[in-house]
């Protein structure tokens, strides 16, 4: 399935949010999700599934002012 | 707890926040932090750039320096994208505070004052406690406290400029109207004696970020502003002397030798 993952088209097998977290190597760092520039919880990763197209973010810390 | 600082219900020792972006290395920013005795640090939410590993790093150096983060919605434009912004960083930092940016001129950074009061009441409808990026404008300040903000953080100077207090009487009238609301000054600190200036005006706290991290030693300008800040809290408590237009001598006159010659 083709998504585009914090800008970059990427296929993935992932169908849930949270299996994408894993397919992109986030298993081991706080992430910030949203799909569609809707937030999804992390209580909400599992149970959301993520369909052709859609647009996901995910974010983590960084340095800030 | 003598003199301490409150914000929302927390209260803290040192009055200074520090920014963790632009320092030369993870290490120096962690030193930094530990001399300048923060309890508060500022943080953001990005994606992660490619090969890259500051991130995951950077975040466990916070988490074990223990301190108090202060997420932010920096680079935003819109209140919805500054709230979108909040949502993803109350999920990942566990925290209902944010230091709400919404910016609204790109050169100068200057915040959208009008997009700042949008956002703040809706993060505030939220659960969020605001700290609003907001320039010296009293009238703003009063719609940013009317839909629920309990601290307020005028500017001294564009962001990243280390000018100063650009408009020192408007912070000091910003001071006097707002006698117990917890003000901070955010952005435009270039060295210790604005921040100390700052204090010496009464402000509650500074946040400041590029003048630590982009000093020629961090850590030594770090410890310098823990004291400036110091210096100048203790000089407000103090309360300063009325300056004077003439000259009066502080020693004594009356038997000064050879007066009659």
């Amino acid at each position: 399935m083709k998504i585009i993952v914090n800008g970059v088209e990427q296929n993935v097998t992932a169908k849930t949010v949270a299996e994408l977290v894993v397919e992109m190597g986030y298993e081991d760092v706080p992430v910030a999700t949203a799909r569609n520039q809707a937030v999804v919880a992390k209580r909400n990763r599992e149970t959301t599934d993520i369909h052709e197209g859609d647009r996901i973010e995910i974010l983590i810390p960084m340095q800030g002012g | 707890m003598a003199d301490a600082l409150t914000l929302y219900g927390t209260t803290f020792q040192s009055r200074l926040m520090l920014g963790t972006a632009q320092y030369p290395s993870p290490a120096i920013l962690a030193e930094a932090i530990k001399i300048s005795k923060a309890e508060i640090v500022t943080v953001s939410l990005r994606r992660e750039t490619t090969g890259g590993t500051g991130g995951r790093e950077f975040w466990t150096m916070i988490k074990e320096l223990g301190v108090h983060v202060l997420p932010n919605t920096a680079g935003c434009h819109t209140a919805k994208e500054a709230i979108l912004t909040a949502e993803l960083a109350r999920d990942v930092f566990d925290t209902d505070w944010i230091k709400l940016e919404v910016i609204g001129h790109a050169d100068t950074l200057q915040p959208d004052v009008f997009g700042l009061v949008d956002g703040a009441r809706e993060l505030t409808a939220q659960g969020f406690k605001v700290f609003p990026y907001t320039t010296d404008d009293i009238v703003v300040a009063e719609k940013l406290l009317a839909v629920g903000c309990e601290v307020l953080m005028p500017w001294g100077a564009p962001i990243g400029s280390g000018k100063g207090l650009n408009n020192r009487f408007a912070l000091k009238a910003m001071r006097a109207h707002f006698p117990h609301i917890p003000l901070v000054v955010d952005a435009g600190i270039g060295v210790p004696s604005h921040a100390a200036d700052a204090m010496e005006l009464g402000y509650d706290a500074i946040l400041l970020n590029t003048a630590v991290a982009k000093a020629g030693d961090p850590v030594q300008m770090a410890k310098g502003f823990a004291l400036g800040l110091e210096a100048g809290r203790l000089a407000y408590l103090a309360g300063a002397m009325e300056p004077r237009d003439m000259a009066v001598p502080s020693t004594p006159v009356l038997g000064l030798a050879f007066s009659e010659i």
